[in-house]
C-alpha cells in the first residue's frame, strides 16, 4: 500500500500534466466551488463583521442561548458516548461473529444516513410519546422521554450511530489476528488480550467515531425538534433558535449564533483530521 | 502504543494454528451476549422506528393512505422534490468528477486545502447552509435589492430551494471518487494516450469503467440526501403550499396540523426511498468487491 502510493507520487511529479484536462477540471472545480460553498460561506462572516462586538457578545451570551447551548452540546455527548459503547459492540459482532441475519443488520447501519430527518424526527416521536410503543412501557415508571432533553439524546443516538459503527468495522478487519494468537500463546487471557492488545488498536478509530458522530450532532436539526418539544430554556436546541431568529427577521442575531456553531464545527473538524492522521500513523506503524 | 509481543509478521512462512479458535476467540456466552446486544440495539433505534413509520402510515387503512398519497399538495411536493434532485445530483455528479480528474491525476499547489474545502458542506450545519443563502438572497442580503429590482425570486421559490440542497449534497460524488482514483493511479491513462488516445476518450474508455461502482455508490447516497433534505431547505423554502413544499417539508407541515396518519403516509416513501438507497448500495457494494476480488485472481494466475 505504501509503496503503492510513494511510487504514484514519484510517477506523477515526475512526469505531471501528461494527461490532458487539468485547466478545465481544476478551473471548473475551483468556480463551482466557489461559487456554491466559498461565497455563501462568506456572507456569513461578512454580515457577522457588520456587527458591533457589543451586540454580538449580547447575542450568543443571552441566557436562552447559553442554555441551548448546554443542551446541544451535553445531548450530543450523552448521546455520543452511548454510541460509542452500543457502536463498539455492533462493530465487532458484524466483524468477529456469524449469525443469522448478520448481512441484513450490516445493511441496516446505514439506515440513519439513508432515512430523511424530518422521517425519523416523526417516527422517534411517535414512538416515545407517552402513547406510543415505547413511551408507554416507560410512562409506568414517570420515565418521560418525548417532549423532553431525553428526547434530544434519544434522536442523536439514532443520526450518530453509523458514524462509530462505519469507522470502526475496517479497523477491525484488518486487525491482525496474529497478535492477538501471540497474546494467547504468552497466556493473557482474553479479556487482557482484549484490553491490551485489541483495544489499543482500534482507540484511534473510536475516538475518530465519537467525534463525527458528536461533530454531526451539534448541528442536528431535523430529527430533534419534533421529538424536543421545544421549550426555551429546557429543550430548544441551538440549530432551532438560529430559523427562530430568522422567522423573527433578526438576520444579525442569527448569523452571530450560527457563527458560534460553525467555529465549533471547525474545531471538530480539525479534531477529526488530527485523529485520522493517527489512525493512519497507527496503522503504518503496525504494518512496518 | 504498539503490543509489547514479538513481531510474528517478520515470518515469512504463516502458520495456521490449529487451536486458534479457542485462542483468539471469546467463550461461547460472551458471544451470545454481545450478539444479543447487538441486535437488542439494532432493533430498539433502527427497526422499530423504520417500522413504526409503516404502521402509523397504515394506522387509518388503506384508503386513507392512497388519498394521503394522491393528494393535490402531496403530488406537487413529490413532483418538487423529484426536480430538485435531478438537477442537484447531475451538477453534483459533474463536479465531482471534475475536482477527482484534477486531484488524483495532477499535482499541484493547494491540493490539500482544496480537499477540505470540498469537504466543508459536510461540517457545517443544515440551518446554516440554508441561512447563508438567506444573507445572500434575502431582501437584505448582498443580491436582495438587485434581485427585486429585476423581478428574480431565488429565496422561498424553487432555485433558493435547489441551490441548498446542491450545497448540502455538494461533497457526497467527489469523496467517493477521490479516494477511489487515488488508488488506482495515472498508469493506464497514460498508456492510453501513448497509444494515441484523446482525453475525452480516455475518460470514457479508461477511467470511467474503473470508477462505474463508486461514481454510482456516490450518486445514491447524493440523490438520497438531496431528496430527504430537511434544515437547510426549511430555512429557504417559506413553506408554501403546494409551491415550494418538498416531501420532507409536507411531512412537517401535516405533522404539525396533527394529520399524523398523512403524515406518516408521505414519509413512509421516504422510508422507502431509503430502504432503496440500502438495497441499491449493499448491491454497489457486492459488485465492486466481486469485480475486484475477479480482477485479483486474474492477475495472481
Amino acid at each position: 500500500m505504501i509503496s503503492a502510493l510513494s511510487s504514484l507520487n514519484s510517477s506523477t511529479s515526475a512526469r505531471r500534466r501528461v494527461l490532458p484536462g487539468f485547466h478545465l477540471a481544476l478551473g471548473f472545480t475551483v468556480l463551482y466551488l466557489s461559487l456554491i460553498v466559498l461565497l455563501p460561506l462568506s456572507a456569513l462572516v461578512f454580515k457577522t463583521l457588520t456587527m458591533s462586538w457589543d451586540a454580538f457578545w449580547n447575542t450568543v451570551s443571552s441566557p436562552r442561548v447559553l442554555a441551548a447551548y448546554r443542551l446541544t452540546f451535553g445531548a450530543s455527548l450523552v448521546a455520543a458516548m452511548i454510541n460509542a459503547v452500543f457502536g463498539t459492540v455492533l462493530a465487532w459482532v458484524l466483524v468477529r461473529y456469524d449469525f443469522p441475519g448478520k448481512r441484513l443488520l450490516d445493511a441496516l447501519i446505514d439506515l440513519p444516513f439513508a432515512l430523511p430527518t424530518a422521517v425519523a424526527g416523526i417516527a422517534l416521536t411517535a414512538l416515545y410519546a407517552p402513547n406510543g410503543w415505547i413511551g408507554s412501557l416507560l410512562a409506568p415508571y414517570d420515565i418521560k422521554v418525548a417532549f423532553t432533553p431525553l428526547g434530544v439524546a434519544v434522536a442523536l443516538v439514532f443520526i450518530g450511530l453509523p458514524f462509530v459503527v462505519r469507522t470502526l468495522q475496517p479497523v477491525l478487519e484488518e486487525s491482525e489476528r496474529e497478535l492477538e494468537e501471540a497474546a494467547a500463546c504468552l497466556g493473557a487471557t482474553r479479556l487482557q488480550t482484549f484490553t491490551q492488545v485489541i483495544f489499543p488498536t482500534i482507540l484511534p478509530a473510536l475516538l475518530t467515531g465519537f467525534a463525527l458522530a458528536f461533530a454531526r450532532s451539534l448541528g442536528e436539526y431535523g430529527s430533534v425538534i419534533f421529538i424536543a418539544g421545544n421549550m426555551p430554556m429546557v429543550s430548544e436546541i441551538v440549530p432551532l433558535l438560529i430559523v427562530t431568529k430568522l422567522e423573527q427577521y433578526d438576520y444579525a442575531g442569527a448569523t452571530a449564533i450560527a457563527v458560534v456553531m460553525l467555529a465549533a464545527s471547525f474545531a471538530m473538524l480539525l479534531t477529526i483530521n488530527l485523529l485520522q492522521a493517527w489512525v493512519r500513523n497507527h496503522g503504518r506503524k503496525e504494518t512496518t | 502504543m504498539t503490543p509489547a509481543v514479538p513481531a510474528l509478521d517478520a515470518d515469512p512462512v504463516r502458520f495456521e494454528p490449529v487451536f486458534a479458535p479457542a485462542a483468539t476467540t471469546e467463550p461461547r456466552w460472551v458471544r451470545a451476549l454481545l450478539i444479543t446486544i447487538a441486535l437488542a440495539f439494532a432493533l430498539l433505534f433502527l427497526l422499530i422506528p423504520l417500522a413504526v413509520v409503516f404502521t402509523e402510515a397504515l394506522r387509518k387503512g388503506w384508503s386513507a393512505y392512497l388519498a394521503a398519497i394522491v393528494d393535490e399538495d402531496a403530488r406537487s411536493a413529490i413532483r418538487l422534490t423529484l426536480m430538485t434532485a435531478a438537477i442537484a445530483v447531475p451538477a453534483n455528479l459533474v463536479f465531482g468528477v471534475a475536482a477527482s480528474w484534477a486531484i488524483t491525476k495532477f499535482e499541484f499547489f493547494g491540493k490539500n486545502l482544496l480537499l477540505t474545502l470540498i469537504d466543508l458542506p459536510f461540517s457545517v450545519s443544515p440551518v446554516i447552509s440554508g441561512l447563508i443563502y438567506v444573507l445572500l438572497f434575502g431582501a437584505h442580503g448582498w443580491f436582495g435589492a438587485w434581485l427585486m429590482e429585476h423581478d428574480i425570486q431565488i429565496l422561498f421559490a424553487v432555485p433558493g430551494i435547489v441551490l441548498a440542497t446542491v450545497f448540502v449534497t455538494f461533497p457526497f460524488v467527489a469523496r467517493e471518487l477521490i479516494p477511489l482514483m487515488q488508488s488506482q493511479g495515472t498508469e493506464e491513462e497514460e498508456a492510453a494516450l501513448v497509444l494515441g488516445a484523446s482525453g475525452w476518450r480516455i475518460f470514457w474508455h479508461v477511467t470511467l469503467p474503473n470508477i462505474k461502482w463508486g461514481l454510482l455508490y456516490g450518486v445514491i447516497l447524493c440523490n438520497a440526501r438531496a431528496m430527504g433534505e430537511f434544515g437547510a431547505v426549511s430555512v429557504v423554502s417559506g413553506h408554501i403550499r403546494g409551491e415550494t413544499n418538498t416531501m420532507p417539508l409536507q411531512v412537517e407541515i401535516l405533522y404539525n396540523e396533527y394529520n399524523f396518519a398523512a403524515a406518516f403516509a408521505v414519509a413512509s416513501l421516504l422510508a422507502l426511498l431509503a430502504l432503496a438507497t440500502l438495497a441499491l448500495k449493499t448491491f454497489v457494494e457486492w459488485r465492486a468487491s466481486a469485480e475486484s476480488a475477479a480482477l485479483r485472481t486474474g492477475e495472481s494466475s
